[in-house]
């Protein structure tokens, strides 16, 4: 308990600090809602929050798993054939310079209004990181012990699944932690184009309604989403790579 | 005791007298100041079920020669034969190597490391590990087959490595300077259990390293390297009888003048 208290601290230090500033009488609600206020529309909003963040939540979970199915299969098919590395690298960059925000209205004027959009985009941005990590992971393996591998007669297939997958796990778990961080980004950029629910045109919505705290505690709420996927992630790591916690180095 | 290591090959490669012969080769390497020769003019054999030690000072070329022979490379001049095939593939057949660090997979457990050789031929996961378990019995390592290497001492996951090498099942052990990450301590155990070991389990060897000591007790016969370009300068053939024990072995006066000779011999 002792590690999260510094956590714990800061974030009252914040949320107080917060508080003051939006105490000031020459600031505006409009502008800035106080925590209590958004403390009170969590409450009195809850249902609506809700059945909207399920859909947000919904995006973000398949368009995550879209990326991680693409991201480490391509990595994976990359790291096999070389030249298909050196050919498709530079596209996989060029690919999360695109902003967004302009691919966004395309994704729905080519997918429709419907969870299509939403997922791409997800994907797209979380597709990035996942991939470059498993590959750099893929290719982190000893080359003494790639010389081992062929000494002992390994197939490629063998020495895929018994070294080179196994090596690069805790790499796709730090472009997985990236991803889950990035992907509520993602949905709410892909509602913003498009959507009739979901958190992300709750927020816009409220933006152009005036309801301030409402704002507010849909940006809470995907905060929050994202830091349970980090832990989650997190979780899933220890669990899926023991031997990187047992080393000390 | 008396459990009979199983041979994972198939058919056994019928050996030659000669289990491994390197005649004149020669081997480059491309670097930036140029052309740099590792390997010139080298003559080197060894017979079957005996244990050969190459001595040489470090860069004159010991593992490009290991390599060589395990069909990792091959030589820019001259012929390598392992097990009596000169082609690369064969050479790879014929040979296990056994590299300076121990490469141990840190996500397997010891058992499971040691039964990767048998796995990389096509055995199952859980009848390699059942073929690999007498060896953990019969080698000092009962009751650490579960441990993962980051738990084991280096000695430990030395010989948790070798094990690996000989359940490769191949007629010829290449052992790359297996012991130069140990402290001295280990090392000099290590020596003695490899010395068992391979009493027990009698395979051509040609071990690698740059300790004349390691060298005359371990091997049958010490083949001196002089520095780059590497060649063989001496040949030297070690008379005790086996099993060894360090302390009379090592402490003998007929251990000190072979001793000599090989510091000698390196030295020119």
């Amino acid at each position: 308990m002792r590690r999260y208290l510094p956590a714990a601290l800061l974030l009252a230090l914040f949320v107080a600090a917060w508080q003051g500033v939006a105490s000031i009488h020459s600031v505006d609600n409009l502008t800035l809602a106080s925590p209590v206020e958004t403390w009170h529309s969590l409450r009195h909003d809850h249902t609506l929050l809700l059945s909207n963040m399920w859909v947000t939540l919904e995006e973000v979970l398949l368009g995550l798993a879209i990326a991680v199915v693409a991201g480490a299969g391509s990595a994976i098919v990359m790291h096999m054939f070389r030249p298909l590395r050196d050919a498709a690298y530079p596209l996989l960059v060029a690919s999360q310079a695109i902003p967004i925000v302009v691919l966004a209205p395309l994704f729905v004027l080519a997918f429709d209004y419907g969870i299509g959009p939403k997922l791409a985009i997800v994907a797209l941005i979380c597709f990035f990181p996942i991939t470059v990590n498993m590959l750099d992971g893929l290719r982190s393996v000893d080359p003494e012990l790639l010389k081992l591998m062929r000494t002992l007669r390994a197939s490629r297939l063998a020495t895929l699944v018994k070294v080179e997958l196994p090596a690069s796990l805790p790499f796709f778990f730090s472009g997985l932690r990236i991803a889950a961080t990035v992907s509520v980004i993602g949905a709410v950029f892909g509602e913003w184009a498009g959507a009739d629910k979901g958190l992300g045109r709750l927020v816009l919505l409220g933006n152009n309604q005036l309801q301030t705290p409402r704002v507010y505690a849909g940006v809470v709420i995907l905060t929050l989403i994202a830091l349970i996927l980090f832990a989650l992630v997190t979780l899933a790591e220890r669990v899926a790579v023991p031997w990187n916690r047992e080393t000390p180095a | 005791m008396q459990t009979k290591i199983e041979a994972p090959a198939p058919e056994p490669l019928s050996l030659a007298q000669t289990a491994v012969a390197v005649r004149g080769v020669r081997r480059d390497y491309r670097s930036r100041r140029g052309l740099l020769t590792a390997l010139e003019g080298l003559d080197l054999k060894v017979h079957e079920r005996e244990v050969l030690a190459v001595v040489g000072p470090s860069g004159c070329g010991k593992s490009t020669l290991l390599e060589l022979i395990a069909g990792l490379q091959e030589p820019d001049a001259g012929s390598v034969e392992a097990g009596g095939m000169g082609d690369r593939q064969r050479r790879l057949d014929a040979c296990a190597y056994l590299p300076q660090r121990d490469l141990l997979l840190p996500w397997r457990d010891a058992l499971a490391n040691a039964a990767l050789a048998l796995e990389c031929q096509g055995v199952s996961k859980a009848e390699a590990r059942r073929r690999a378990a007498p060896l953990f019995e019969r080698f000092g390592l009962a009751e650490f087959e579960r441990s993962r290497p980051a738990e084991l001492s280096g000695g430990m996951r030395q010989r948790v490595a070798f094990l690996r090498t000989l359940l490769a099942g191949r007629p010829v052990l290449l052992l790359d300077e297996p012991f130069a990450a140990l402290d001295a301590i280990t090392r000099a155990s290590m020596q003695e259990w490899l010395a068992d070991a391979l009493a027990a389990e009698p395979r051509t060897v040609l071990l690698v390293t740059h300790d004349t000591e390691e060298a005359l007790f371990v091997a049958d016969r010490v083949a001196v390297m002089s520095p780059r370009p590497g060649r063989v300068v001496d040949e030297i053939a070690v008379p005790f009888a086996r099993p060894r024990h360090r302390k009379e072995t090592v402490t003998g006066p007929a251990f000190t003048e072979l001793r000599q000779r090989a510091l000698e011999a390196l030295e020119r």
